[in-house]
């Protein structure tokens, strides 16, 4: 054998293994060990500590979910959320960025042009209708990546619950629009000025020709 | 039909002598993933098995020629699930091998880091459940806890506890967070412990030693001309360990041991993987010690190439100046161009030796992924480990292969 190998020979068994009786009882101390543990913590007004701390600690490692809650990671892809400019209009331009990225093809957009004599006109698009439908979204967070204004995010911190139909999993562009993220912020980051302000870039192209 | 309760005379009675034919799967309770075998049985010994795979075949190859590059990457986390993050770094590996970038250092020890820990989980999930089907709960949910606190970890850092997607080619979608190194070891001496509490249970129960032992063995040959890899290969004695045969990323830096059996049966499978995950523990520990030292102002500290053509530039890049927006969407509509060629990289995955085998022919799509499963490989050789031994022994010994079906049928 070369160096940086261990051979893992069979163990010795002593006449006491060989019986079963004394290590069973041993190792149904150990058992009983945590069990015990855990019984002590589980008692009303135990000594069960901090849910989101717990986790390494010995006893109980599972939560009693609808009462207990885990917060999720600040990384943690959720559900979908649009984020809004600062006067609650949507931030997504419409582009198809989202859904050209989206490995499982479940982000629908039908855009459409801004009337006429609106800023953004000739600028942009906005998405008339925007769906996502949740069963089949993947959550790898592609689209969020993809989003070249920060109009899309996953940082809403909820999970799908369970709906009646299926239906009810397809969310819609008013119900994207109403999430929130974990907090509680629905403006985009995007910091690239509006069409039509002073400092947008736009203005200036256009006036060059 | 004769009724039931007549007298019949003992002399007289005839069984039947003749192989009974018995389908066990492909969806038995006790059986890992959806698999059939087909068993010849006489009386409980098997005689003849015929080991059928494929029934979560889901196209999985043909699927990545449709996507881009990138967009492969949600599929390999669904090759071996018990361990996607070792499935993302070595596709990542073998499009950066096409493409011929090497990925700075701090992404190369950040992959070593992700796939020790999926290696752990992996590990403890099967050893866990082989324990199980011999009828040793207790281990099983220790062991998954220990588990969910690598979850836990991969979570903080990738966004979602078991579809990764944190790979990219070039990189990795996101850098680590500041207690990263610190949750690692933190959790690391808990999963010792846990393990070895698992073992005290189970290395001294004579059930589990007589049931494991001389079960479900496979010579040294027979491993070799199937192709096993990994632990199945190694607990034949085979020191066959691709990071250490052919070391990629920063594991020529790190100090581990390989353990190899001597017998190939169950019993050194399962401690094989144990062993293993000690190492792996090892390995972590010194690979959080290599991220410390890296210069934070040294490009060795980016986790992504700086290259426009493959990494998406920053946002803000993006958001202002028109330069940025036709890079972003260039590499999203068109993907990576990665150009013609053909090459095969292989890694240390959860079960073996887990290649990518990429075919370009230039262009923002794969002409063709191949994807060398091992647990396919290590399948070939599960019919000879169970003919001649009794049925009951079936799902432990097909139990310490583990056959993931995602990553076997692809």
């Amino acid at each position: 054998m070369a160096a940086g190998t261990i051979v893992i020979k069979k163990p010795r068994r002593t006449a006491a293994d060989q019986s079963y009786v004394v290590e069973l009882v041993k190792g149904l101390g150990v058992t009983f060990k945590h069990l015990f543990k855990g019984l002590n913590q589980m008692r009303p007004g135990g000594q069960r500590p901090d849910v989101t701390k717990m986790n390494y600690d010995e006893g109980v490692a599972t939560l009693e979910y609808p009462e207990e809650k885990r917060p999720y990671a600040r990384r943690w892809r959720g559900v979908h959320r649009l984020t809004l400019r600062p006067n609650g209009d949507v931030r997504c331009t419409a582009c198809l960025m989202c859904s050209t990225a989206c490995p499982a093809q479940c982000i629908w957009i039908k855009p459409a042009e801004f009337p006429v004599g609106h800023p953004s006109r000739g600028h942009e698009r906005f998405p008339e209708e925007f769906v996502i439908d949740e069963l089949r979204c993947i959550f790898c967070g592609y689209c969020v990546e993809a989003c070249p204004v920060d109009a899309i995010r996953m940082d809403t911190g909820l999970h799908m619950t369970a709906l009646d139909d299926r239906g009810s999993f397809v969310y819609d562009k008013k119900k994207l629009m109403s999430q929130v993220s974990q907090d509680g912020d629905q403006l985009t980051a995007n910091t690239r000025p509006e069409p039509g302000d002073a400092s947008h870039g736009g203005i200036t192209r256009l006036k060059g020709h | 039909m004769e009724s039931i309760d007549q007298e019949l005379d003992e002399s007289e009675l005839e069984l039947p002598a003749e192989p009974m034919t018995l389908n066990m799967g492909p969806s038995h309770p006790a059986m890992h993933g959806t698999i059939r075998m087909v068993l010849k049985l006489d009386g409980e010994t098997v005689r003849a098995c015929d080991v059928q795979p494929g029934y979560l075949h889901r196209a999985q190859e043909k699927m990545g020629e449709r996507g881009t590059w990138q967009q492969f990457f949600p599929y390999t986390d669904r090759l071996n699930y018990c361990s996607p993050m070792l499935n993302n770094v070595g596709y990542a590996l073998a499009v950066e091998k096409l493409l011929g970038i090497t990925v700075p250092r701090r992404a190369q020890i950040l992959r070593v880091i992700h796939g020790e820990l999926a290696r752990i989980a992996d590990h403890l999930t099967c050893n866990g459940a082989m324990a199980m089907e011999l009828g040793a709960f207790t281990p099983f949910l220790w062991y998954l806890k220990a588990r969910e606190w690598i979850w836990e970890i991969i979570e903080t850092q990738t966004g979602a506890r078991m579809t990764h997607a944190y790979g990219r080619i070039g990189g990795m979608a996101a850098p680590d967070t500041e207690d990263f190194g610190d949750m690692c070891l933190t959790v690391l001496p808990r999963i010792h412990s846990v393990v070895a509490e698992g073992e005290s249970l189970l290395l001294k129960n004579r059930i589990f030693l007589d049931r494991t032992q001389g079960v479900g063995v496979l010579t040294k040959k027979r491993a070799v001309s199937a192709g096993a890899s990994g632990p199945v290969l190694r607990s034949t004695g085979v020191d066959y360990d691709v990071r250490k045969d052919q070391p990629y990323l920063t594991y020529n830096e790190v100090d581990f041991d390989v353990p190899v059996g001597e017998d190939g049966d169950n019993f050194d499978r399962f401690m094989c993987r144990m062993e293993e995950i000690r190492q792996s523990a090892r390995i972590i520990e010194q690979s959080v010690a290599l991220l410390k030292k890296i210069d934070p102002r040294s490009p060795d500290n980016e986790v992504n190439v700086k290259n426009p053509r493959v990494i998406l530039p920053p946002k803000e890049e993006v958001y202002n100046t028109i330069e940025g927006t036709i890079n972003h969407f260039k590499l999203i509509m068109e993907g990576i161009q990665v150009p013609a060629g053909e090459v095969y990289q292989y890694t240390e995955g959860g079960n073996g030796e887990l290649g990518f085998l990429v075919v370009s022919r230039g262009g923002g799509n794969p002409w063709r992924i191949r994807v060398r499963a091992p647990s396919f490989y290590s399948l070939g050789a599960v019919s000879g480990m169970i003919v001649g031994g009794m049925i009951a022994d079936i799902v432990p010994t097909f139990g310490s292969i583990n056959m993931i079906g995602g990553e076997c049928d692809r």
